[in-house]
């Protein structure tokens, strides 16, 4: 756990593995969401239009 | 002289009637607590956003602890390291969902129909959050610390701020994280929530008509 964490490097461009790890993981949980059905309430209402000003 | 309706005079004017007024009128609590939502509110968007406030509320719970007992306790007992862990983690939580909820917003353009001021004050909350997680990195109080501080030393005086802030002065550092930053969130944050109340949630984008052809009128 003390050691240095590994980095990859292209071009100009310096990322450790744990970095690019966080960053694919994010990108996974955004297209799940994105794909996930959400639980649907029976109780939604429209919003007032009003309010959109 | 102006003539006074009995209404006027039973409620005289002043800046507490004033502020109740405009309370009622910008916020009220039908707003401010709502039983019943909008379906499209049912969103995972909205979800990381609420998980990025949860993990704001256990960063500033685990560091009213660390800042009770102090670094020595933090770096050498095992409660102490566990608390600074939970720190550390709920820091990610709150990063990681911030971003998720920040890409939604974008993709959705969460700023329409009047909500630019929302979206400004979560893009503010953004930049003060990596500045407040920057001094945390380098009040740790210890090495990685202060290879961080002497490294970024030079990226303050390069951007001009370096006689404002002095990024190895422990002090101010540990002073502006505990202290300003974290007030200065929290503040932004609850801003913001409010604004979301006040204007509600944006609309989903619609999808556009077809284009009828030339010629031929629409029947409404």
């Amino acid at each position: 756990m003390d050691a240095p964490a590994t980095y990859l490097s292209w071009n100009f461009i310096l990322i450790s593995v744990p970095n690019v790890l966080m960053i694919l993981g994010m990108i996974a949980v955004f297209v799940v969401a994105l794909i996930a059905p959400f639980p649907s309430h029976s109780e939604a209402v429209e919003p007032e239009d009003s309010n959109d000003a | 002289m102006r003539e006074v309706s009995p209404a006027q005079q039973a409620e005289p004017s002043s800046w507490t009637l004033s502020l109740r007024r405009l309370i009622q009128r910008t916020l009220p609590l039908t707003h401010l607590l709502p039983d019943r939502q909008p379906v499209f509110v049912g969103s995972w968007v909205y979800i990381f956003g609420v998980v990025s406030i949860a993990g704001l509320i256990w960063v500033v719970a685990s560091g009213v602890v660390l800042a009770l007992f102090g670094p020595q306790w933090w770096h050498q007992s095992g409660v102490g390291r566990f608390v600074n862990s939970l720190h550390l983690w709920s820091v990610q939580v709150f990063f990681v969902f911030m971003v998720l909820h920040l890409w939604g917003q974008y993709f959705m353009a969460g700023w329409r129909d009047g909500r630019a001021k929302t979206w400004m004050v979560g893009v503010v909350i953004f930049a003060f959050s990596i500045v407040t997680a920057f001094t945390g990195f380098i009040s740790q109080q210890n090495f990685d610390g202060q290879w961080i501080a002497v490294n970024a030393k030079d990226a303050t005086n390069a951007a001009g701020i370096g006689s404002f802030f002095n990024v190895l002065n422990f002090g101010q550092m540990y002073g502006l994280h505990i202290v300003l930053l974290p007030m200065l969130v929290g503040t932004l944050v609850g801003v913001h929530v409010l604004l979301v109340r006040i204007k509600g949630v944006v609309r989903p984008i619609e999808k556009k008509q077809p284009a009828q052809p030339a010629g031929e009128k629409s029947a409404s």
